[in-house]
């Protein structure tokens, strides 16, 4: 485009205007689409270890006894929750590709029911693959009354294919109040956003060792 | 759009009183406005880096309370970017667009006052959160200016609702005011002047105008997603309801980073139009400096996680956005050259504009080494949130952006006012303003590097000495800007008289207009070969 016409200068004005506005109220839209495309990315790709709310159906595996996994677990609860929250054990020693069983156990504390959703993280994020978890309290969300105490199983399988020299695996369980609690306390279904969504989290961080 | 017929009606006819300003659609009015808007706000905002470096003064808890530290930390921080650097670069634009572009006006005069009076509104409210936070009716945003989730969502006071619609506001004006630029410059060059004959700043800002379209927009969307999290019951960051803290960062850095260079871009457009000014030779390379500031534009693009390298990002991740980073130090440093070619056996002399244009490339080629130092993952996680980036972004910002718009203001201020500044008082202003900052932002390198955390109101006692230093730095720096204030009215008021090349041999459009340059600049269009 070369320079205009004195008289006319500004007779483009409109067209122009037009065509930055379509790309204001693009890019708005693309703030929004970033939030999908970020899970769809982590996703595609496996980068961010992240374990997810996700049931795995490992059908068969194969047990390699020459090797033993230290799985370490964590347990936290965010925004002062007023639970106790615990793994029975704050270890174990797995063979990769055995079905192991670790119960955590969760009391509400507080004199109300309150509805809690877990979140899980592995660590290091590269062994987050290899981490299959069968059953898991984490896939629902959990009702506590006032003062109810509830042992929670967590059924998971380390893959065999684990790579060679990852020897430790830390997995980590963060309560968070859900925000179900103030819509409706009777019934504690599973949100199938929480499902799909990317629950990576800080808890990454604390697994930068 | 009838504006510019009507121009011709008021031709040498200024509107007087209130209704000047208020109702402003003449560029050199409102680029004035912002000028002063923006230098009202460099004050406010000094007031508030004068109370931290106060308190960081000794260590222990002197004067402020932590949480009021907070505050201060982050009304500093927006004030200084929001309401300083952008507002001020803005007004440059607005003065000098048209008429280095040979056009009686912007191209799109009504819009652009009303991005000028969205301003006022805007840090209006954000202010009124400190007030309120003084009179002890609660706290004003204390999140720092990266408004992090989910300490701005769940753990935001009050203010946060007042923050974030004054951020909505500024957004607006932004666009607005980009749109006005980007329109101004396609259709309102003289005839003859192609792209590759604009002046460099025309250029800068160009660009710059297409990075605020484009990342604006997303900041008005990371601040809505807070606004439905924290009153609508949203999840888009709260990792109870299946969002992501962490995805705030994401977003807010994909603005975040293209917006650092949006107030360094203008900047090397001004420092470009002022070293061949004074070292009488035309500027070295100037197609080279046009592909490297949209080298920059573009990758500042995918380079906003190397502010996250410690949120337990992937290595491949990590590792893509050093490489990224690092690349930009090539087009940076084809300018950097450039202005030392330009230079090279120039006939030098070093009036103040000059003097600010040789300490914006030394300080803030000092600013982008620290920032390649940041960009290196291992290295990173060492200087994290240390005083070591305050360090990095005070001398890209301060000694870089800022210093390129007192340099502009002297470059041009003859040429606005008809009347020279008084040059002594300017060369005292730019000595004190150059050693002051080195006192002051200097020392913060050594105690980043031995671990002193950014934002804290206390620390540990092996720091007190290097922050002392810095402290009195600061009060040096900050008084030192009350002359700047001094030499700026009293060429206002008068002076010697300016010639319309204002500086010997000074070429551009705009020098071959009269000083004062008349309200309405170039009514019949100049011929450019």
């Amino acid at each position: 485009m070369t320079a205009q016409n004195p008289d006319n200068r500004t007779a483009d004005n409109p067209k122009i205007i037009g065509k930055l506005l379509v790309l204001v109220v693009a890019m708005f839209g693309f703030g929004f689409a970033l939030v999908p495309l970020y899970d769809v990315f982590c996703d595609v790709t496996g980068l961010n270890g992240k374990t997810g709310n996700k049931v795995s159906f490992e059908i068969a595996p194969i047990v390699d006894e020459s090797r033993v996994i230290k799985v370490t677990f964590l347990t936290s609860l965010n925004e002062s929750m007023p639970w106790n929250f615990q793994a029975e054990q704050s270890f174990i020693k797995v063979h990769p590709g055995k079905p192991t069983t670790v119960n955590f156990i969760a009391k509400n504390t507080s004199n109300k029911s309150i509805i809690g959703q877990a979140v899980p993280s592995v660590a290091p994020g590269l062994a987050a693959a290899y981490f299959q978890k069968t059953e898991c309290f984490c896939f629902t969300q959990q009702k506590l009354k006032a003062g109810e105490e509830k042992l929670m199983p967590v059924t998971f399988i380390v893959d065999s294919k684990l790579p060679k020299g990852m020897n430790e695996i830390v997995l980590s369980y963060t309560f968070f109040v859900s925000n179900k609690n103030e819509q409706d306390l009777s019934v504690a279904t599973y949100d199938e956003t929480a499902k799909s969504k990317s629950l990576t989290l800080s808890l990454n961080q604390d697994h930068i060792l | 759009m009838n504006a510019v017929v009507e121009e011709h009606h008021d031709h040498d006819h200024k509107p007087t009183g209130l209704g000047r300003w208020l109702f402003s659609t003449n560029h050199k009015d409102i680029g004035s406005m912002y000028l002063w808007f923006s230098f009202t706000m460099f004050f406010i905002g000094g007031a508030l880096a004068l109370l931290i470096r106060a308190e960081l003064f000794q260590p222990g808890m002197q004067i402020v309370e932590p949480e009021f530290f907070n505050q201060l930390t982050t009304l500093h921080g927006l004030i200084m970017v929001f309401g300083v650097i952008m507002p001020a670069f803005v007004g440059l634009a607005n003065w000098q667009l048209p008429m280095m572009i040979g056009a009686p006006d912007m191209a799109l005069p009504r819009m652009n006052n009303w991005s000028f009076w969205l301003l006022p509104g805007a840090f209006g409210m954000l202010l009124a959160s400190l007030v309120m936070s003084i009179m002890g009716l609660g706290s004003a945003p204390n999140f720092g200016w990266t408004f992090y989730a989910p300490l701005s969502t769940t753990y935001g006071p009050d203010s946060t609702d007042y923050f974030i619609f004054s951020v909505h506001l500024m957004g607006i004006s932004s666009v607005m005011g980009a749109i006005n630029v980007i329109a101004t410059i396609m259709n309102m060059r003289a005839p003859g002047m192609t792209y590759m004959k604009m002046p460099i700043f025309v250029w800068t800002w160009f660009i710059t105008a297409y990075l605020l379209i484009a990342v604006m927009p997303v900041l008005a969307g990371v601040v809505t997603m807070m606004l439905t999290d924290r009153n609508f019951g949203t999840s888009f960051f709260s990792a109870a309801g299946g969002g992501d803290p962490v995805m705030f960062q994401h977003i807010f850095w994909f603005f975040g980073h293209p917006e650092v260079y949006i107030m360094i871009l203008p900047a090397f457009g001004i420092i470009s139009s002022i070293v061949p000014t004074f070292s009488r030779k035309p500027l070295f390379g100037y197609s080279s400096m046009v592909y490297a500031t949209a080298s920059i534009a573009f990758l500042s693009f995918i380079v906003w996680a190397h502010h996250m390298f410690t949120t337990g990002m992937p290595v491949a991740g990590e590792l893509f956005f050093m490489y990224a980073t690092m690349l930009i130090a090539i087009p940076t440093g084809v300018k950097v050259f450039n202005w030392i070619s330009t230079m090279w056996r120039g006939s030098l002399t070093f009036e103040t504009p000059m003097l600010f244009a040789i300490a914006f490339i030394f300080l803030f080629t000092m600013g982008g080494f620290t920032g390649l130092m940041l960009c290196i993952v291992p290295a990173d996680f060492q200087y994290h949130d240390t005083y070591f980036v305050v360090a990095h972004f005070h001398y890209v910002l301060v000694t870089g952006a800022a210093f390129s718009i007192m340099a502009a203001v002297y470059f041009w201020l003859p040429k606005w006012t008809g009347n020279m500044y008084d040059e002594k008082l300017g060369k005292l202003h730019f000595w004190l303003t150059t050693i002051s900052a080195n006192v002051l932002f200097f020392p913060m390198h050594f105690v980043g590097l031995a671990g002193m955390p950014r934002r804290i109101p206390d620390y540990a006692l092996q720091f007190a000495e290097f922050n002392q230093i810095a402290s009195i730095g600061a009060f040096v720096f900050g008084f030192s800007q009350l002359i700047f204030l001094y030499v700026v009215i009293k060429c206002v008021r008068g002076g010697k008289k300016a010639t319309g090349e204002v500086w010997e041999g000074a070429k551009g459009l705009e020098f071959e207009l009269p000083s004062p340059a008349p309200f309405h600049s170039y009514t019949t269009p100049p011929e450019v070969k």
